[in-house]
């Protein structure tokens, strides 16, 4: 490692705009890191009866309170009035109300790969290499945001037949759908969902732009 | 003929014009004043609009409910009632298996109590919203009340007393919380003749040491006194610290017909303590340990039980054998409070019948101890020249002062039951600069952290003992009641009347942003260590031991688990140990089970709560919860069968057909 290192600065030294790409490359892709601590999206719910509102934050790993201890307990608590099955919450899981989510293991993996991945390529130093990176990541986001949807919308639509409220859609006569918002606000009987990405959200963003200029930059400087 | 037509004419008119100026009249003025004095802005001031708040809390007495009312200032709205020595079935205190050893004393269960004085801790000298103490006057008891969670914590009695009167108040670290005797006993009890008064008869001043940290007391010593009646008390503070200040009258030790025996004296006394000295004494191994009975009542937070002790001896110290330690000093007539100003010089007498405030000096009172200024003594405790002490006397600004507090700004407001009128008067000139009336006949005074070196002088609260026509009637007994005052500018102004509680003796103030961010939301399921807590519904069940039938209940938005139950046989002691498992603000679900001989629970998210409920009948009987909690909550019941003594009906406990914990 200290040999490796040294090898870096003397490079460094003598390639400064090569320091440059690199460094935007494996920072880029460090900043995945961030998923592991902060949540990827969050949904948050106000009604009269919440002026705090209740907030879910959607984790790669899990789900957590959003606003207030217990949000989660509780959101999962009102969903029982509308049959909307349970969260996957530890407790949810022990007891067998809920299944639990496989991308919370399949998630961490990919992006623990993409992490190793961007910084291989980084230190590789090939812009290609880059820019392959970034293809994956925008290939692996849209199939993430698009999985994402599918829960949204299972969660909304698969609902018990007993569920204590049965609410009918005033236009289609057809029984109400409770899917939360995909991006953005939506009305949902006495709640007002919004729904957003959040930090991790932010730093797959940052890190995905960071690639994009080693990219460029790299480019320039094989040009020289 | 003519002449007595006349003079009849004359009667005539005198009669008329005379008739003119009657009460009913006299009446109309007083009134039209009353409102009168009303300045055009006062709406907007205790205007609080809905959904902002307050920016004081109240804490007043509940005087003879036993209870401490909590208010919001300036808007006069009542948010909770704590219940602290009287049973509370909306909550369940007192009948509950958790809270009925608070009400334990010396006596047995005692359901009752009158609340007096109400006193916020404090730290360096400002009141830091932590707790609220607040003495009972019957059987002489002190409790504390936490203000993160508004909840009695600990009741401890006080042995050898009797009117715990001149209490609850607290020094100015809190060191101590201070417990007077108003009515003299025998100590130890005994069968003695109540003529044998005089010399037999002692009093107590209890001084209780609170924990910093958990707030906990524990009676550090009591000071036997002779057996005059201690009114009021007030510690010293800034230069006084480390006194306290009791105000006595019945020195006469008169034992009837008091209303006249006891006010001979033109001068009764205020004990000077010098607690400080008193506390070194008892540390080098002074004072004589006595044995005394007293119930000391703790609440676990942690299992949400009280547990009641009987301590079996107290520390006694004799004046006699702390010399220059304390005085008497002499004051105008039956003073009533006794209080003392926020730079802790002035020591004022509330002279309840000679019309007279009468205003020590604590550096008077120095000089006079080390000049030996001393007018004889009375039982071994040295009078101190009333000149030698004395800084000067307001005579006759009302009538039957009461109380006195204090701004900033060196005056002072005192209350005239007889009057029925606040006075504000300016200690140094003595001089009175405002008077205003009040309706009726007002008692205490309380500007918030009015016991403390800063008070926060905007608010002044009078609370009246009669309000007659002030409210619409509700039959012969009508509410008392408080009014606000703005004491900001040079004249009082009055702003508001609301209605108290009980007879509101004392109120302790504080600005909202001290104790609003501290106040608890929830308690944590996971913390909840009451021995019969049921953490998850699966984990619910019912237990029979002999004739003993333990319910391990959960309820959650909306329902009971279980909430089908047989097998309870009649002659049966059945126990709800109820587990509230909601964990969202706000939603306290409660239980009430048809012909319990107790109240129903009112049990907040996190807590476990217990009724007993003892089968008469043969049947089906349902129980339910009380608190809406939800648009299902008239769904939220349950029913419990009952079989005839002995018979072999199998225990069974199901939610939904199921045994909890086994669906799936």
């Amino acid at each position: 490692m200290v040999s490796l290192f040294k090898t870096e600065l003397t490079q460094f030294k003598l390639y400064k705009i090569m320091k440059i790409s690199k460094i935007l490359m494996v920072v880029g892709s460090l900043l995945l890191l961030g998923l592991f601590v902060f949540p990827l999206w969050k949904i948050t719910l106000l009604a009269p009866q919440y002026p705090e509102p209740l907030g879910l934050n959607i984790h790669i790993t899990h789900l957590s309170d959003g606003v207030q201890f217990n949000d989660v307990k509780n959101i999962d608590l009102l969903n029982h009035y509308i049959g909307m099955a349970h969260l996957p919450t530890e407790e949810n899981i022990k007891t067998g109300k809920a299944e639990p989510f496989v991308e919370f293991k399949i998630f961490p993996i990919v992006v623990g790969i993409m992490v190793v991945l961007g910084v291989v390529f980084g230190f590789m130093g090939k812009p290609n290499l880059y820019l392959t990176w970034l293809i994956i990541m925008i290939l692996l986001g849209i199939a993430g945001l698009y999985d994402f949807y599918n829960w949204l919308y299972i969660y909304g639509h698969n609902l018990d037949p007993n569920a204590i409220l049965k609410i009918t859609d005033p236009v289609t006569g057809k029984p109400m759908g409770y899917q939360p918002p995909f991006f953005g606000y939506k009305k949902i009987l006495n709640f007002e969902v919004y729904s957003y990405p959040d930090i991790g959200a932010y730093a797959i963003a940052a890190g995905m732009v960071l690639a994009f200029f080693a990219w460029i930059t790299g480019k320039k400087e094989v040009k020289r | 003929m003519k002449t007595i037509f006349r003079s009849l004419l004359f009667i005539l008119v005198a009669a008329v014009s005379l008739n003119s100026c009657a009460p009913t009249g006299s009446n109309k003025e007083t009134k039209g004043t009353a409102k009168g004095a009303i300045a055009g802005n006062a709406a907007e001031k205790v205007y609080v609009a809905p959904g902002e708040h307050d920016s004081h809390y109240a804490f007043l007495s509940g005087g003879f409910s036993g209870q401490l009312a909590v208010y919001g200032l300036p808007s006069g709205r009542l948010f909770r009632v704590i219940p602290v020595f009287s049973q509370d079935p909306e909550k369940g205190y007192g009948y509950n298996e958790e809270t009925k050893p608070m009400l334990m004393t010396s006596h047995g269960f005692i359901p009752w109590g009158d609340s007096h004085h109400p006193d916020i801790s404090q730290t360096s000298g400002s009141v830091d919203g932590r707790w609220v103490f607040i003495n009972e006057n019957n059987t002489p008891r002190i409790a504390r009340i936490s203000l993160e969670t508004f909840e009695t914590e600990e009741i401890i009695e006080i042995p050898n007393s009797a009117g715990n009167h001149s209490s609850s108040f607290v020094t100015e670290n809190t060191e101590y919380v201070v417990a007077g005797t108003r009515f003299g006993v025998p100590i130890p009890q005994r069968d003695i003749s109540i003529k044998d008064y005089k010399g037999n008869f002692k009093a107590s001043l209890t001084f209780l040491k609170v924990d910093p940290e958990t707030g906990h007391m524990n009676i550090a010593f009591q000071v036997r006194m002779p057996g005059f009646d201690y009114d009021l008390s007030h510690p010293g503070r800034g230069k006084s610290h480390g006194w306290f200040f009791f105000s006595t009258y019945n020195t006469e030790e008169a034992h009837s017909l008091l209303e006249v025996n006891a006010s001979q004296n033109d001068k009764d006394f205020i004990a000077a303590i010098n607690w400080k000295k008193i506390e070194e004494y008892v540390k080098n191994g002074g004072g004589k340990k006595e044995p005394a009975k007293y119930a000391h009542n703790l609440w676990n937070d942690d299992e949400h039980s009280a547990t009641s002790t009987m301590e079996k001896e107290v520390l006694v110290v004799e004046p006699k054998d702390v010399p220059g330690a304390i005085f008497f000093l002499p004051t105008a007539k039956s003073p009533h409070g006794c209080d003392v100003d926020p730079s802790g010089e002035y020591i004022i007498g509330n002279g309840k019948l000679a019309a007279a405030m009468t205003v020590h000096s604590f550096t008077k009172m120095q000089k006079a101890i080390a000049d030996k200024a001393f007018d004889g003594e009375k039982y071994g405790i040295p009078v101190i020249k009333f000149d030698a002490v004395n800084y000067g006397v307001l005579d006759q600004p009302g009538l039957g002062p009461l109380h006195t507090e204090f701004d900033t700004r060196g005056n002072a407001y005192t209350t005239f039951f007889i009057s029925s009128e606040v006075v504000k008067w300016n200690i140094k000139d003595l001089k009175v600069i405002d008077r205003h009336p009040v309706y009726y006949s007002v008692g205490h005074l309380m500007i918030p952290g009015g016991n403390s070196q800063h008070p926060d002088d905007k608010y002044l609260v009078a609370m009246n003992k009669i309000t007659k026509d002030r409210y619409l009637p509700t039959g012969p007994e009508v509410c008392q009641s408080a009014q606000l005052f703005d004491i900001s500018g040079e004249k009082m102004e009055l702003l508001l009347d609301f209605p108290t509680i009980g007879e509101p003796h004392y109120a302790a103030g504080i600005a909202a942003d001290k104790v609003a961010p501290k106040s608890r939301k929830i308690y944590k399921l996971e913390e909840n260590k009451h021995p019969y807590a049921v953490k998850n519904e699966a984990e619910s069940k019912v237990v029979r031991k002999g004739n003993e039938v333990h319910i391990y209940m959960t309820m959650i938005r909306s329902h009971f688990s279980p909430d089908n139950i047989e097998g309870v046989r009649v002659g049966d002691k059945v126990f709800f140990h109820v587990t509230n498992l909601e964990q969202d603000y706000d939603v306290p679900h409660g239980i009430a089970m048809i012909g319990a001989n107790t109240s129903e629970m009112l049990i907040m998210p996190g807590r476990t709560s217990t009724i007993i409920w003892e089968p008469k009948e043969v049947g089906v009987w349902p129980f339910y919860c009380t608190d809406f909690c939800s648009a299902l909550h008239q769904e939220m019941q349950g029913y419990i069968r009952v079989s005839p003594r002995g018979a072999k009906t199998p225990l069974t406990y199901t939610l939904d057909g199921d045994v909890p914990g086994t669906d799936e």
